[in-house]
């Protein structure tokens, strides 16, 4: 199957009025937020989408309907409650027959903690994330690097820049065989690391990877909880996630 | 063999296994006058529940009474004690509902589960409010921190409430950690949660309507927490398997997150008519105490339960503790949306039966009737006792025993340093850290600030209306209330409301949760009566009324009971959370405040606990006058914008607020002592203080506002630099305040 973006219009959709400054023309692009039985943090990722000027369409994972959106965040939580193994479950959600091959085909995708380990079960990423070596579910403020801007999704950060994101996870071990994690070190997919200690004993540090192609993008840590001031972790750190989405579609 | 009302009737004189369900004889012999005969076995598993300590408060109802005789006067209290929890108008068309309840026998038996469940429990008496569960906290107590079974315990009960609260999507923004060897055996564990809620959208347990069906939904029912209802069965049917069952229950927080989802939509669509959840006594509460606050009749086919067991006996039914479960009243009009909204969210609901005018509950099983009572009393008119009480023996010795005969240290650096790494007041962060407080996105404060603060804007539809935001903590401390259980009870609220204020919200409700040793014990109920006198007149003073809580009895180790435990929470409101306050010293360049008088105070405080193992005396006085005024100063200053930085000055006094507030983002303070004796400025438990960091263009202001609210102020010096330096003291650099603040914990957990 092949996938067909919806094009982006400004003049289609209505100018939506943005919490972030400067942002106001961003209205156009669409981002999808699926919601699996036991996901948790989909609100807060659409309303990071909104205050970036987006609009968030949210997804059930029961509909096969992308809703012609122009990108998609999987977002973090204990989907299907984490039974099996995190993720192994909504892999085959009717949503997922939809999403998979669409991603294949260059639809930008962001997996976020939950959303990572979809995306690692659904092989849409290599690898996989396990228990944490100290075995406890950990919530921390942790510095990362960004280690390639050139993804769909981190396109208004600096490469190497280092950036503050809340991790909270049980399960964010990443694991690969070494020709695997060589490949992803040699082609530039190794796209976050973590900095100032590693949370749950990741390989070389790993924090996200993406793919070959740079729009499917999945990490542990959690930007959506780091774009206000007033909540969340202390960092707006979170906010060119979505910025780099929204202006990838306004300069298409 | 069905134990129908028919065979009741037939056999009168058949022998019944009331004692070994907890019921007294005369309580007995009282069921068998309301019934004119002799209960079924159903029933009587029925009344032993419902009678039960737990779900009667047979021995605390005489003097919970105070809570609303002396209740104060609130124009915010929509609901108060009676429903599931206390609902509160908090404005802009909004209301907060929220309790605290205690798991604490289970958590010892199986900590995990134990604890797991007793957040799950808590969550759904929020949501039969009507409410949107927002947030949870826990306060915990442990034997002694190097006691071997605090490493099984503690362990596990963090894991149950993390594991719970965080697959559940709810932020844990706060709470307490506290270690005595009194709770070696009997450790303490009580779960608050908060929800939010339109103020027209109350929901209440109630039954009314006949011909409106009964639902249940939700998880199946299952053998869980029913040690009870297996010596009806083995007693009756003889058969042993059902004689060994675990009495603790199994919690699944994925089938909650579904049913919080879930009754949201249903809440939203506008099909439910009463709602009940089912927690201790399952199927017998849900359904007398629904049918009692309705129409006053029900009738129920207990074969259409769903089942996880197939074996299960109705009586056993009837008692299950299974979690995750449900009861709604909902009219036929509206059965079908109400059923199509479960299964979009694949959430079991069955029709179980309907409400009726007749004024009896009535429940069948295999088409003879094995249930036929008036569901009030069961649900209200349950024994009501006047138990004895008299002071402790050696209270007045224990009185006397006071801490001006301690050693007092040379070297107030060592203490300080001994104090912030010792169980009690050491970073609480390898707890902390396994719990998620950010999910959901609306946390404005939590752990380590003194109070947990939520954003009630964007929290659902139509929220985005509000910029207000409410605050939470809960506070309690054994060994004031050891020593005096009525100002320990008043302390306690004093703390929970001074740390609300701290943070710029003004304190609007109460919830309580009363951990007691055994209610048989006449000097534990003297604790008892005493702390619930102390509380009731501290809340009408503060102008704060009690919502609702929980009594916890019976927690002792053969005949030691814990030290009395009344852990007191409470709710405020910030009319726009942009003001609130952030936690500890926040920038270099700030003026510290202190608020508040210092008196020679060491009664059951940190350092005599700490350094001479020493409980005895009195605590701290308490001032409630003191503390409205303090209040009144946070509240208005934060409002004003004059305050940058905040915290409450309690355990450990001073010494140890300060070394927090540096502590909080790394800013150093020199300070110079206000009174004449360092050890007692330093240390001392004092209460209605707190520390304020305050821009120097804005002090003057602040001084003008303590002036007019008569409320002490010292400038003790800046914010800066990388030590915390009390002059010609000491001087310690943050950073080795932080290495000792948080390598006790992982000293003992993470080895």
């Amino acid at each position: 199957m092949v996938y067909r973006r919806r094009p982006p219009s400004l003049s289609e959709t209505p100018a939506r009025r943005s919490h972030v400054e400067g942002y106001e023309t961003m209205g156009a692009a669409r981002v999808g937020v699926v919601t699996f039985p036991g996901t948790l943090d989909d609100q807060d990722a659409a309303r990071a989408v909104r205050h970036a000027g987006g609009e968030a369409v949210p997804l059930w994972h029961a509909d096969r309907d992308l809703k012609g959106v122009d990108a998609v965040f999987l977002p973090g939580g204990f989907s299907y409650g984490d039974y099996l193994r995190c993720g192994a479950i909504s892999r085959f959600a009717p949503l997922m027959e939809e999403l998979i091959p669409a991603a294949r085909a260059g639809l930008p995708v962001l997996g976020t903690c939950n959303g990572f380990q979809i995306l690692c079960e659904a092989h849409l990423l290599p690898g996989a994330l396990t228990r944490n070596e100290g075995l406890h579910y950990i919530c921390r403020d942790q510095r990362v690097r960004v280690e390639n801007a050139a993804t769909a999704w981190t396109g208004d950060y600096a490469s190497g820049q280092e950036i503050l994101l809340p991790v909270k996870h049980g399960e964010g071990r990443y694991v690969a065989d070494a020709a695997t994690i060589g490949a992803l070190e040699a082609g530039g997919q190794v796209v976050f690391r973590y900095l100032g200690g590693n949370p749950n004993g990741s390989m070389n540090d790993i924090a996200g990877i993406s793919n070959e192609a740079g729009n499917i993008v999945g990490l542990m840590p959690h930007p959506e909880h780091a774009v206000e001031d007033l909540t969340g972790a202390p960092s707006v750190d979170g906010r060119g996630f979505f910025t780099s989405i929204l202006k990838k579609f306004v300069n298409l | 063999m069905i134990d129908s009302v028919k065979r009741a009737n037939e056999t009168p004189d058949e022998p019944q296994p009331y004692a070994e369900l907890g019921m007294k004889a005369e309580e007995y012999e009282r069921v068998r006058a309301i019934l004119g005969r002799r209960p079924t076995s159903s029933e009587l598993a029925i009344y032993s529940v419902m009678w039960s300590e737990h779900c009667s408060y047979k021995s605390s109802k005489v003097h919970l009474r105070q809570f609303g005789t002396k209740a104060p006067e609130s124009e915010a209290l929509l609901v108060g004690m009676g429903e599931n929890a206390g609902v509160v108008d908090i404005g802009d068309g909004w209301a907060a509902t929220f309790k605290i309840e205690s798991h604490n026998h289970p958590s010892y038996v199986e900590p995990h589960q134990g604890a797991a469940t007793g957040v799950g429990g808590i969550v759904r008496d929020i949501m039969s409010m009507g409410a949107r569960p927002v947030a949870v906290m826990d306060a915990l107590r442990f034997g002694a921190l190097d006691a071997p079974d605090t490493r099984r315990v503690l362990p596990g009960v963090v894991e149950g409430v993390g594991s719970y609260g965080n697959c559940l999507g709810l932020p844990n923004i706060g709470g307490e950690l506290a270690f005595d060897p009194c709770y070696i055996g009997n450790p303490l564990v009580n779960a608050l949660c908060v929800g939010l809620l339109r103020k027209d959208q109350i929901k209440l347990a109630t039954a009314p309507g006949p011909g409106n069906q009964v639902v249940l939904f939700g998880a199946r029912t299952g053998p869980d927490g029913i040690g009870g209802a297996s010596v009806l069965a083995s007693a009756t049917f003889e058969d042993e398997s059902h004689a060994k069952r675990p009495a603790v229950q199994v919690g699944d927080p994925f089938m909650e997150k579904l049913l919080i989802e879930c009754c949201l939509e249903l809440f939203e669509a506008d099909v439910v008519v009463g709602i009940q959840d089912l927690g201790a006594a399952g199927v017998s509460c849900a359904t007398t105490e629904l049918a009692a606050k309705g129409t006053g009749g029900m009738s129920v086919d207990l074969g259409l339960v769903p089942l996880r067991d197939p074996s299960l006996l109705p009586e056993e039914i009837l008692m299950s503790e299974s979690q995750e479960r449900m009861m709604a009243v909902v009219t036929p009009e509206d059965i079908d949306a109400f059923m199509a909204i479960c299964a979009r969210w694949d959430v079991p609901a069955t029709v179980i039966g309907e409400v009726t005018d007749t004024g009896r509950l009535v429940m069948t099983w295999k088409d003879e009737v094995i249930v036929d009572i008036p569901p009030g009393t069961a649900a209200d008119d349950g024994p009501v006792y006047e138990r004895p009480f008299h002071e402790p023996a050696g209270q007045a010795a224990l009185n006397a025993d006071d801490p001006a005969r301690l050693e007092r240290p040379g070297d107030l650096r060592a203490a300080l340093l001994t104090l912030l790494g010792s169980s009690n007041l050491a970073s609480k962060e390898w707890v902390t850290s396994q719990y998620d407080r950010y999910v959901r996105g609306n946390t404005v404060l939590a752990m380590p600030a003194d109070a947990g603060v939520l954003r009630i804007g964007e929290v659902m539809p139509g929220a985005e209306e509000t910029d207000r935001g409410i605050a939470l903590a809960t506070d309690g401390n054994g060994r004031y209330a050891k020593l005096d259980p009525y100002a320990g009870a008043q302390l306690a609220l004093a703390e929970a409301y001074r740390n609300v204020a701290v943070t710029g919200a003004r304190p609007l409700a109460v919830t309580n949760c009363l951990n007691f040793g055994s209610p048989e014990d006449p000097e534990v109920m003297w604790q008892f009566a005493e702390a619930v006198r102390g509380l009731a007149d501290a809340c009408k003073t503060l102008g704060v009324p009690v919502t609702g809580g929980n009594v916890s009895f019976y927690n002792q180790t053969g005949s030691t009971p814990i030290h009395p435990t009344p852990v007191v929470g409470v709710l405020g409101v910030l009319d726009d959370v942009r003001a609130r306050v952030r936690h500890g010293f926040t920038a270099p360049g700030l003026k510290i405040v202190l608020l508040g008088d210092t008196r020679d105070e060491f009664g059951g405080s940190e350092w005599a606990h700490v350094a001479h193992g020493h409980l005895g005396g009195l605590p701290p006085a308490v001032h409630l006058e003191a503390e409205r005024a303090l209040a009144g100063v946070l509240v208005e200053a934060a409002g004003r914008g004059l305050v940058d930085g905040s915290h409450d000055v309690s355990d450990g006094g001073l010494a140890i607020a300060l070394a927090e507030a540096c502590m909080a983002r790394g800013v150093g303070a020199a300070v110079q002592l206000p009174g004449g004796d360092a050890f007692t400025d330093l240390f001392s438990e004092s209460t209605a203080r707190v520390l304020l960091a305050v821009r120097p263009e804005s002090y003057d202001e602040l001084a003008d506002l303590c002036a007019r609210r008569e409320v002490p102020a010292y400038c003790l010096g800046t914010t800066g630099g990388s030590a915390l330096t009390v002059e010609g003291v000491l001087s310690i650099p943050v950073e080795e305040l932080r290495a000792v603040h948080e390598a006790t914990l992982p000293a003992v957990f993470s080895s």
